[in-house]
């Protein structure tokens, strides 16, 4: 009689090569059976490329995995979930036109031709009841806020009965509550039923709460696995780095707050829908400030934001630069020395196909010096800029030639920061800069947005993330509504009270 | 009663007869349309379908004498059409825009070139019921000749909708529509599902056809189709692509295509090309009244959203 094996899921020895890129490197990983595995690394150390061979979306190109003491080769998702791994992803997979209920039930991998939807409604809500979180059901997805929607997206594969749940960063979208929630619900069901869980991520804090392993990945390589009892964050620190110095601390220069630059009055703005989600909102950036709006998304910050870069029109209202109307024209821009670093910055900020070089000069490429006054464009140029910018904003590219698509998240976010930082920006918003980014990263894109409210400018930061809110503002807005519920600085700022109004109470 | 109020219900009874006359292409070319676009492919090329339809439906009719066999053929050509833009669509970088209008001139071609022989000839016809033997007025009696392929067509566009909620493969055929890598994902097979659904979607249309030549106008020449595959695609975007609706959008297409006739029909003479352009007015202010800049159409396939 042989021994169970004690893990559920184990990698052996996994590489995977992309052409000459060699992006896992003979990397081994195992999931001790009703536990919660972390897999920490920094941006591109491979933790997604090793989930995917996992999953069977990339064939390795040596090694195995052995899911029940069993090598399987697992050639698609599909191989996967019918072996009961299931995985929720970064991005949601949820069809938005179509109900919670639709979803689920689409999920199944064997669906009767016919579906009976008064009975699956009934054992839907039946198995809800065993679930760690309740959704409505009947519910449209484009209607669910983000923390919603990604209960929605683990209950989806924990319907299906998984042995194994891979969990790629679950918490980027929600707020710290609804993070508690959903990673301690997560651990609790690893000891109630037989499942075990893998879960990507960066943040020290959800690897020391809620996992029993860790497993380090950089560059590429294992660094090492150990369980989280002997861990401390600064061990993990030092595996997930190596010998790179820990970026500075936050630089932020005492000043007087200057005149006010962005001037927002009554505004209205509705979403895709026609539905009004700014409502009546009033808003002033002072020179030299940083002034944060906290909010559960889907409360009228990406609305906002998109009026603000010229995106969106609004309904009505005013928006103000400098005294003077500002309707979100090119001139306008330039004039005011309008810069904008939008959430998903390669869809809006970036032309995908376009090549590094070509995407850096977007915001002049019109002007001196890239352009003569006979509006010739001087190739040189770009491509000078772009080599400068890319030494010295860190922008890991194959080449300025590339297109900025084929970049990695954190290294197209640094490519919007060159690009919107380097001319000394007046006024500034920001939205959710370093939503999916590694610790270094974030570090380094809050000391660059800090700098430019050091050199002067007018800082909007919108962020679902609240302790980003709390370290960079000097003054705190709270969004519910559409509308701006409460106001207050970090130093006096009371957590229950702003999550209270956030939660719109 | 009055020579004017005969006249009024005249016009009302013949616009009526006429939108389910004129309607019923314009139903069976926009639930082809509705499937074909629900699985996330457009599918411009339906006037060619239609029209190709249209001649083979009659040919075969004329052949064999029997106009069922007639609209089988239109079905199958249609789908074979389907099947070509479906082919040529799943091949990467190749859009759906393109290879929809390359079709609709290839499948007219096609259909001009073979259908000059049956220009002349007199094939069967699709029968009709009479639904209007109660009443003694001949306007409405003549009005409620409704034909078969309508019958079919109302009761058509429940089941589809029914299929699209209640069937794995309408949901399969939302999914796909919905989301690519959702569909992926879920391991799916993207290409044949649309495959199949540009193929259904192709047949329908060609049924369509079908009635053009063996029912109203009734005979095949090379003027027969006036654009009404082309308007069902913006018929489908009025409908919010949805099957029921679709019926409702095609009788108003449909009475609308009437108007000139009908009044002509009561002497009125005056503006009859002007009425005969009603309902490409009427695209034209349902696309410009039901679409926006600024917000998504509501029931739009989520794999045109990024295209808008």
């Amino acid at each position: 009689m042989t021994v169970p094996s004690p893990f559920a899921l184990e990698a052996v020895n996994i590489t995977k090569r992309f052409g000459a890129m060699i992006a896992l490197d003979s990397v081994s990983l195992s999931l001790r059976r009703g536990t919660v595995h972390a897999l920490l690394g920094e941006n591109g150390a491979g933790k997604s490329t090793l989930v995917k061979c996992i999953m069977g979306y990339y064939l390795p190109d040596e090694g195995q995995v052995l899911f029940g003491d069993r090598e399987q080769s697992i050639s698609s998702p599909h191989d996967a979930h019918l072996l009961g791994i299931g995985m929720v992803y970064q991005h949601f997979t949820l069809i938005p036109n179509m109900t919670v209920a639709e979803n689920l039930v689409l999920a199944r991998p064997r669906l009767p031709a016919v579906i009976n939807w008064r009975a699956e409604l009934a054992s839907l809500e039946k198995e809800m009841k065993g679930m760690p979180f309740q959704v409505p059901l009947q519910a449209s997805v484009n209607t669910l806020a983000a923390g919603e929607k990604q209960k929605v997206e683990i209950i989806k594969q924990l319907l299906l009965n998984p042995k194994v749940l891979i969990l790629d960063e679950p918490t980027s979208v929600l707020t710290p509550n609804e993070a508690d929630e959903v990673l301690s619900r997560v651990r609790a069901m690893t000891q109630e039923r037989e499942l075990s869980v893998l879960i990507i991520t960066h943040k020290f804090r959800e690897v020391m709460n809620y996992a029993d392993d860790v497993t380090v990945l950089r560059k590429g390589k294992y660094i090492g696995s150990t369980t989280v009892a002997e861990a401390t964050p600064q061990s993990l620190a030092a595996m997930m780095v190596g010998r790179e110095t820990i970026a500075s601390p936050l630089q932020r220069a005492q000043r007087q707050r200057g005149n006010a630059s962005l001037d927002v009055t009554d505004l209205w703005v509705e979403n895709d829908n026609g539905v009004d989600v700014v409502c009546g909102l009033n808003l002033t950036v002072h020179d030299g400030e940083i002034v944060g709006i906290a909010g559960v998304s889907g409360n009228g910050q990406k609305q906002l934001v998109e009026v603000l870069a010229g995106q969106r029109e609004p309904l009505r209202g005013s928006v103000r630069l400098h005294g003077a109307a500002y309707t979100a024209t090119r001139a306008q821009m330039h004039e005011h020395r309008f810069r904008c670093l939008p959430e998903e910055p390669l869809r809006n900020a970036c032309v995908g196909p376009m090549s590094v070089a070509d995407n850096l000069a977007l915001r002049r490429y019109d002007r001196p010096p890239y352009s003569s006054k006979s509006r010739i464009l001087h190739r040189a140029i770009f491509k000078r800029i772009a080599r400068e910018w890319v030494e010295s904003f860190g922008i890991r590219t194959p080449g300025i030639e590339a297109p900025i698509a084929n970049l990695s998240g954190g290294n197209v976010q640094r490519s919007v920061l060159a690009r919107e930082l380097s001319d000394a920006p007046h006024v500034l918003v920001v939205a959710n800069p370093c939503f999916g980014l590694d610790f270094g990263a974030v570090a380094e894109i809050h000391n660059r947005i800090m700098a430019a409210r050091n050199g002067g400018a007018a800082v909007l930061l919108v962020s679902e993330d609240l302790d980003e809110i709390m370290e960079m503002s000097d003054r705190v807005v709270v969004i519910s509504g559409g509308k701006l519920v409460h106001e207050t600085t970090p130093a006096t700022a009371d957590m229950t009270r702003i999550g209270q109004f956030m939660a719109g109470h | 009663m009055n020579g004017e109020e005969v006249g009024l219900i005249g016009i009302l009874f013949a616009v009526l007869g006429g939108a389910i006359r004129v309607g019923t292409p314009f139903l069976f070319v926009s639930l082809g349309e509705c499937l074909t676009e629900r699985s996330g492919r457009i599918n411009l090329g339906l006037e060619g379908n239609l029209v190709m339809g249209a001649m083979l439906a009659y040919g075969i009719s004329y052949i064999s004498g029997s106009p069922w066999l007639g609209v089988l053929a239109a079905a199958g050509a249609g789908s074979l059409l389907g099947l070509v833009h479906a082919l040529l669509c799943q091949q990467p970088r190749v859009n759906d825009i393109a290879v929809g209008i390359a079709l609709m001139l290839f499948g007219t071609g096609l259909a001009f070139f073979w259908g000059k022989p049956f220009i002349q000839p007199t094939a069967p016809h699709l029968p009709a019921i009479s639904l209007g033997g109660w009443s003694d007025m001949p306007a409405l009696r003549a009005a409620l000749e409704i034909n078969v392929l309508f019958i079919i067509g109302i009761i058509l566009a429940p089941a589809l909708a029914w299929f699209f909620r209640t069937s794995r493969w309408g949901l399969n055929v939302r999914c796909v529509g919905e989301s690519t890598e959702a569909a992926l994902a879920m391991g799916l097979k993207v290409n044949r599902v649309r495959l199949l659904s540009t193929m259904v979607g192709g047949a329908l249309a060609g049924v369509g056809g079908s009635f053009l030549s063996l029912y109203y106008p009734g005979s095949w020449n090379e003027g027969l189709s006036s654009g009404q595959g082309l308007m069902a695609v913006a018929l489908v975007i009025f409908a919010r692509w949805d099957p029921v609706k679709c019926v409702y959008a095609s009788l108003l297409f449909g009475g609308a295509a009437a108007l000139g006739p009908a009044l002509q029909s009561v002497g009125v003479t005056w503006g009859y090309y002007l009425f005969n352009a009603a309902p490409y007015v009427l695209t034209l202010a349902i696309m410009i009244a039901t679409s926006s800049a600024k917000r998504r159409l509501p029931g739009m396939p989520g794999v045109f959203s990024n295209v808008k």
